[in-house]
C-alpha cells in the first residue's frame, strides 16, 4: 500500500486516496471546436508510460481535496507530490 | 516412548490430552502437534494428495509440506505450527483441505486488526534479528520485531549452540531482557510477516487463539532477519515415513524433548548436519551412518562416514526400513537428510529485491536492499552464528550440492521434489520434453512450488533438479517469483471485525422504527434501508404493491423520501455551476422554483438525475437519486477544484439534514392543508415546481415544501430538520387519516413513475445511456455547454439506431417480462438471432389492469406500435412497443 504525500495533511496511506487518472489533461476550453478525433482524444485516450508519471490522486478520506502526484510506474517510487494549479 | 526425561521447553508438569484421527493421546505445554504425536510415536500423519503415499512429519516449522491436518473446524493447518492446547481435536488430511462447516456455523473467530508506525521493523527473532533489533533499539528508534515461533531466539530454540562458552539461550534472555528495557521496542511473537508491499508496509498475523490480530506496520525501514530453510534431497523412495529434515530432527530433540526414531542414518552434503548428528547421538539416538557425497567428508565425527558416497534409496514401504549405500543395505528408522540451505528471502522477493546464486554457499542470496528491505543473517547467506551476532564470520567450507541423486535403477519415479503436490523429477523430465526451459514454466506445469507451502522445501530444489538435468548453471535459472502471503492466513483474520452488520454501515431514517413496527419489507438502496413494501394482513408483495398504487392514484399515499441525496450548493457563481452540470439551464431558474435536471459524464451518458430547489439567488438545494449521492458531490467538487477553481462555489452534503415525506394522490392537497394550515394551496398560488417555506406544527415547525411529483399525481414533498422526521411522517399520518392514507414503498414508487415513463438512472440505464436515448432530449440545452455536450454530437451518439427508452405491453397482460429479458424482431430466424434489446423494468399496473415494461430498444421511438418478442427459454412472449408514458399522457393529474 503505497504511502502517498497530500500535500496539505502530509503522508496518509493509498486506502485513503482516489485515484484519478493521469494529471494535466484540460478540458478543451471549447469543445465544439473540436473534431470527433480530437474529442474522443480528450475523453478516452491517455498516456500509460514505465517510469514517472504524473497523476492525480484525491484524499477522498481525508481534506477531500485534489492534487498532482509523479510517480514511477514501474517502482512505485513516488518523487513529489504538488497542488492543483502548482508547478511542482 | 520418545520422549526424553529432561531437556527442552515443554512444560512436563502440564499434560495435554489431544486426539488424532479419533485416537487419544498425551503431550505437553510447549508441545506442537507435530512433536507431540511424534512422541506418541506417531510416524504417517497423512497420505499424498495424487498417489495417496504415506507421509511423515518431514520439518519442525512453517516449511512443513507433510502434515497438514484440521483442526478443531479449521480445514488446512500445518501440524508442525499447532501449538497443542488440552482438547484439542485434529484430523490428517487426505487428499485436498475441505471446508466442513455448514454456511450457518461460519468461523466466529473475533479476529482485529492493529495499526502500527516505527523507524525499524525486524522480521525475525533470532540471532541476527535480536541483534538488528538491539542496534537499533539503543539508537532510540521505535522498534517492531515480529517473529513467528512462540518464543524469540530462532534456531538457537532448536540447538545447544554456545555463545561464548554459555549456552545460546542465555544470550537470548539477555537479549530479550535488553529489549523490554527499551520503551520504544515491542516484541510480537506468534506473529508471521505475511507480505511486504509497497512503502514499508508489512501485513502481519498474529495467533492468540479465536481473536488473532493482523498488523499492519508501516516501517521506514524493514530488516529481514528470516533465517534460513534446509533443503531436502532428491533420491529415491525419498517421501517415506521416517525421512525427515536434518535441523528438523535436531529441532525435536533439543526444543521439544522428542527423538522422532530410534537409529537414523544421515544423508548431507552440509556441515550442520553433523553438528545435529552429535546433539541427536548424545540425546540417545542412534547414528548409523552419516553418507555424505562430498569426497573428503565433512568435519571430524565419532560416525562412521560414508564419504563421496550417496543414499540409492530408501527401503520400506508403509515407512522407511533402511537405505541402499554403496551396495549395502543399512537398516534405520530414520533418514536425516540436509541438502544445504536456503536463505528465506519470501519478504525481499516481494519488495522487488534480486537474488543472486552463490556458488560457495550453493544457494540464491538477496543482493543488497529492495524497497526499505535490508536483509540480515542467514537470510543473507550468514550461515555462522557469529556472523549473525555480528562478530567475525566463520565461513564454511565452499559448498558442493547434490541436486539430483541417482538411483539404482532407472527412472525417477519416486524422486519427490514437491512431496505436497506429489510432483517427481519424472514430472519435471516430462514437462523439459515438451520443450519448456524456464523454472516458471515448469511450476506451472508440474505445479511444483504452488501449493499451501508455496515451495519452501521444493521450489529451489526444482531448479537444481532442472539445473542437473539440462546442465544449466543455477544462476542462469534464477527462481520462480515470491508473492504474499508467506504463509497461509484465514480469511477469518484478514476479515477481522469486518463481517456481518459491521461489514458495510447500515443507514437508518427517521422514520426507520415506525416502518419497522408496521412490517415494511426492506430493500437496500446503496447503504440505506427502504421499505420496499408494507404488507398487510395475508397479502403478499404484489397484492401489496397493488394496495398502495391503487391508494395513489385515487385516494392520497405517502413515502418517506430522506433517503434522497440531498447538496447544499452555495455562492455567487452556483447558477453557473449548476448551468454546467447539468443539460439543462438553472442560472436563471427564480427563488422558490424547482427544476428537474439531468447530468451526463464527458461522455455524454447519463450519470444521475434529480430536482434541484433555488433557495435563494447563490444558494441550491441539489437533489440526487440515493444510491448516487456521494459519487455526485464527488464529481461537483472535482470539477470544481481540478477545472473550475475560479468559480465562487461551495457544496455541502446535508442529505441527512433533511428528512422527507412524499404525499401523493389526489387527495394529497387536503393532506397537505391539514399538515400546514398556513400554506396557499391553490394552483396559482403554490404552482407546480414551486416550494414554499411554511409551519407545520406537528413536526416542529420550520418546513419547506415543494410541490414536485414522481407519480404524475398531484404530490408534495414535505421536508424538515432530521430531528422531526418521525413527528413529520406520523403528522402526515394523522393529518391523512380520513382520506385512508396508505404508506408506500419503493416498489409502488418505481411502478408509479414507470407507468409515466420516469427513467431511473442506474435501473434503465447502464452507462452507455444519453439523455436522449431516455427521450430527455427537451431537457437538452442547445444554446449553452455542459459536461457532456460535445459527446452528444459525436457520430456514434447521434446515430439514430440507438437503444432508445420506450414502453412493453405484453400482448397477454398476465405476462410479466423479467426485467434483463432480450428482445428480438423476430424469434423463427435461425440462430444467433439478432437482439435489438433488453426489458429494463416491469411491473403489474392496477391503473392499466395488466403488466407492462419499460426497455432499452434499437431505434425504439421508430418501433412504435410494433410487436416485438422476448424469448424466455420455455415460451416467447410477444409486447407491442409503446411511448414510455403509458399513464395520464396529457398530464391531466398533475394539478389535481
Amino acid at each position: 500500500m503505497l504511502l502517498i504525500p497530500c500535500p496539505w495533511c502530509g503522508p496518509r496511506a493509498e486506502i485513503e486516496y482516489r485515484y484519478g487518472g493521469q494529471a494535466h489533461v484540460a478540458y478543451p476550453p471549447e469543445p465544439a471546436a473540436l473534431t470527433d478525433a480530437e474529442w474522443a482524444a480528450y475523453l478516452f485516450l491517455r498516456d500509460n508510460p514505465k517510469g514517472p508519471f504524473a497523476e492525480r490522486w484525491c484524499h477522498a478520506a481525508g481534506c477531500r481535496r485534489w492534487f498532482n502526484v509523479l510517480r514511477d510506474t514501474a517502482t512505485h517510487e513516488i518523487h513529489f507530490s504538488y497542488r492543483a494549479g502548482e508547478r511542482p | 516412548m520418545t520422549r526424553l526425561a529432561t531437556g527442552g521447553r515443554i512444560d512436563r508438569s502440564a499434560p495435554l490430552t489431544f486426539t488424532f484421527d479419533g485416537a487419544p493421546y498425551t503431550g505437553y505445554q510447549g508441545d506442537t502437534l507435530a512433536s507431540a504425536l511424534l512422541a506418541a510415536g506417531v510416524r504417517t500423519v497423512a497420505t499424498s494428495i495424487r498417489y495417496g503415499r504415506p507421509r511423515g512429519i518431514f520439518a519442525a516449522g512453517v516449511e512443513e509440506p507433510n502434515a497438514l491436518v484440521e483442526v478443531d473446524g479449521e480445514p488446512m493447518a500445518t501440524a508442525t505450527t499447532v501449538e497443542l492446547r488440552d482438547g484439542l481435536t485434529a484430523r490428517s488430511l487426505t487428499g485436498r483441505g475441505r471446508l466442513t462447516a455448514p454456511d450457518d456455523q461460519a468461523d466466529q473467530a473475533g479476529h482485529d486488526r492493529m495499526h502500527a508506525h516505527c523507524d525499524v521493523l525486524v522480521v525475525g527473532a533470532g540471532p541476527a534479528g535480536l541483534t538488528a533489533a538491539l542496534e537499533a533499539g539503543r539508537t532510540g528508534a521505535r522498534v517492531i520485531v515480529v517473529d513467528e515461533r512462540t518464543e524469540a531466539g530462532g534456531t538457537l530454540l532448536e540447538t545447544r549452540d554456545l555463545v561464548g562458552d554459555a549456552p545460546a539461550l542465555a544470550w537470548v534472555a539477555a537479549a530479550t531482557g535488553l529489549l523490554a528495557e527499551l520503551p520504544e521496542v515491542r516484541v510480537l511473537t506468534r506473529t508471521t510477516a505475511l507480505g511486504r508491499y509497497d512503502d514499508g508496509y508489512v501485513v502481519a498475523a498474529e495467533r492468540r487463539g479465536s481473536r488473532g490480530r493482523l498488523w499492519r506496520i508501516r516501517a521506514a525501514e524493514v530488516v529481514l532477519a528470516t533465517g534460513a530453510h534446509e533443503r531436502p534431497l532428491v533420491f529415491a523412495g525419498n517421501d517415506l515415513p521416517g525421512v525427515m529434515l536434518a535441523g528438523a530432527a535436531r529441532a525435536y530433540a533439543n526444543r521439544y524433548a522428542v527423538l522422532p526414531g530410534r537409529r537414523a542414518v544421515v544423508f548431507t552434503t552440509d556441515d550442520s548436519a553433523y553438528a545435529a548428528a552429535a546433539e541427536l547421538a548424545e540425546a540417545g539416538l542412534e547414528i548409523a551412518a552419516v553418507v555424505d557425497p562430498r569426497p573428503g567428508g565433512g568435519p571430524d565425527t565419532a560416525f562412521e562416514v560414508l564419504a563421496g558416497h550417496v543414499v540409492a534409496g530408501a527401503t520400506g514401504t508403509a515407512e522407511v526400513t533402511g537405505v541402499r549405500v554403496a551396495g549395502r543395505e543399512i537398516a534405520c528408522d530414520l533418514v536425516l537428510v540436509c541438502g544445504g540451505w536456503n536463505p528465506v528471502a519470501h519478504l525481499y522477493g516481494q519488495a522487488g529485491g534480486r537474488l543472486r546464486y552463490d556458488d560457495d554457499l550453493a544457494c540464491f542470496v538477496p543482493e543488497g536492499t529492495a524497497g526499505r528491505c535490508r536483509v540480515v543473517g542467514a537470510a543473507a547467506g550468514e550461515f555462522s552464528l557469529a556472523g549473525c551476532l555480528g562478530e567475525e564470520p566463520r565461513p564454511g567450507p565452499p559448498a558442493a550440492p547434490v541436486w539430483l541423486v541417482p538411483g539404482d535403477e532407472p527412472g525417477y519415479d519416486t524422486h519427490f521434489v514437491d512431496l505436497q503436490r506429489d510432483v517427481t523429477v519424472a514430472d519435471i523430465e516430462a514437462a523439459l520434453a515438451t520443450g519448456m526451459t524456464s523454472v516458471e514454466h515448469v511450476k506451472r506445469y508440474t505445479t511444483a512450488g504452488t501449493a499451501h507451502d508455496q515451495g519452501k522445501t521444493s521450489a529451489v530444489t526444482a531448479v537444481g533438479v532442472i539445473s542437473a538435468l539440462r546442465g544449466v548453471p543455477m544462476g542462469d535459472l534464477g527462481t520462480t517469483t515470491f508473492r504474499p502471503p508467506y504463509t497461509p492466513v484465514s480469511f477469518a483474520l484478514l476479515a477481522g471485525r469486518d463481517r456481518g452488520v459491521l461489514h458495510d454501515p447500515v443507514l437508518t431514517t427517521a422514520m426507520h422504527p415506525w416502518h419497522v413496527a408496521r412490517g415494511a419489507v426492506f430493500e437496500d438502496v446503496g447503504q440505506w434501508k427502504r421499505p420496499h413494501h408494507y404488507p398487510g394482513p395475508g397479502e403478499d408483495m404484489a397484492a401489496a404493491v397493488l394496495r398502495e398504487c391503487r391508494a395513489a392514484r385515487e385516494g392520497v399515499a405517502a413515502m418517506d423520501v430522506s433517503t434522497l441525496g440531498k447538496i447544499d450548493v452555495q455562492g455567487p457563481d452556483a447558477g453557473e455551476f449548476l448551468n454546467r452540470v447539468y443539460t439543462n439551464a438553472f442560472a436563471k431558474l427564480p427563488v422558490g422554483s424547482c427544476r428537474y435536471g439531468v447530468m451526463c459524464r464527458a461522455d455524454g451518458m447519463v450519470f444521475d438525475d434529480g430536482v434541484t430547489m433555488r433557495l435563494a439567488p447563490d444558494r441550491f438545494l441539489m437533489s440526487t437519486t440515493t444510491g448516487n449521492a456521494a459519487a455526485v458531490l464527488d464529481w461537483l467538487e472535482e470539477w470544481l477544484q481540478t477545472e473550475w477553481p475560479d468559480l465562487r462555489v461551495r457544496c455541502t452534503s446535508v442529505t441527512d439534514q433533511w428528512a422527507g415525506v412524499a404525499v401523493v394522490g389526489p387527495r394529497s392537497r387536503d393532506v397537505v392543508a391539514a399538515l400546514a394550515p398556513g400554506l396557499v394551496l391553490d394552483n396559482a398560488g403554490f404552482p407546480f415546481m414551486t416550494w414554499r417555506e411554511t409551519d407545520v406544527p406537528g413536526a416542529g415547525g420550520a418546513a419547506r415544501v415543494a410541490r414536485i411529483s414522481f407519480s404524475g399525481e398531484l404530490a408534495y414533498e414535505v421536508y424538515v430538520p432530521w430531528w422531526y422526521g418521525l413527528a413529520l411522517w406520523e403528522a402526515v399520518l394523522a393529518a391523512g387519516e380520513p382520506y385512508g392514507i396508505t404508506p408506500y414503498g419503493t416498489e409502488t414508487m418505481h411502478v408509479l413513475r414507470a407507468e409515466k415513463g420516469y427513467p431511473i438512472i442506474g435501473q434503465d440505464t447502464d452507462g452507455t445511456v444519453t439523455p436522449v436515448d431516455l427521450g430527455l432530449g427537451w431537457a437538452v440545452s442547445k444554446t449553452k455547454d455542459f459536461i457532456g455536450r460535445r459527446s452528444l454530437s459525436r457520430s456514434d451518439t447521434s446515430r439514430p439506431d440507438r437503444r432508445q427508452l420506450v414502453g412493453l405491453l405484453p400482448i397477454d397482460g398476465e405476462e410479466s417480462l423479467p426485467e434483463g429479458a432480450q428482445l428480438v424482431e423476430d424469434p423463427d430466424v435461425p440462430v444467433p438471432v439478432p437482439m435489438i434489446g433488453h426489458v429494463t423494468s416491469s411491473y403489474r399496473s392496477a391503473a392499466l389492469g395488466a403488466t407492462f415494461a419499460l426497455a432499452l430498444v434499437k431505434g425504439g421511438r421508430d418501433r412504435i406500435g410494433t410487436t416485438v418478442f422476448a424469448p424466455l427459454g420455455d415460451r416467447v412472449v410477444a409486447a407491442r412497443v409503446a411511448d414510455p408514458v403509458l399513464y395520464d399522457k396529457e398530464g391531466a393529474h398533475r394539478d389535481g
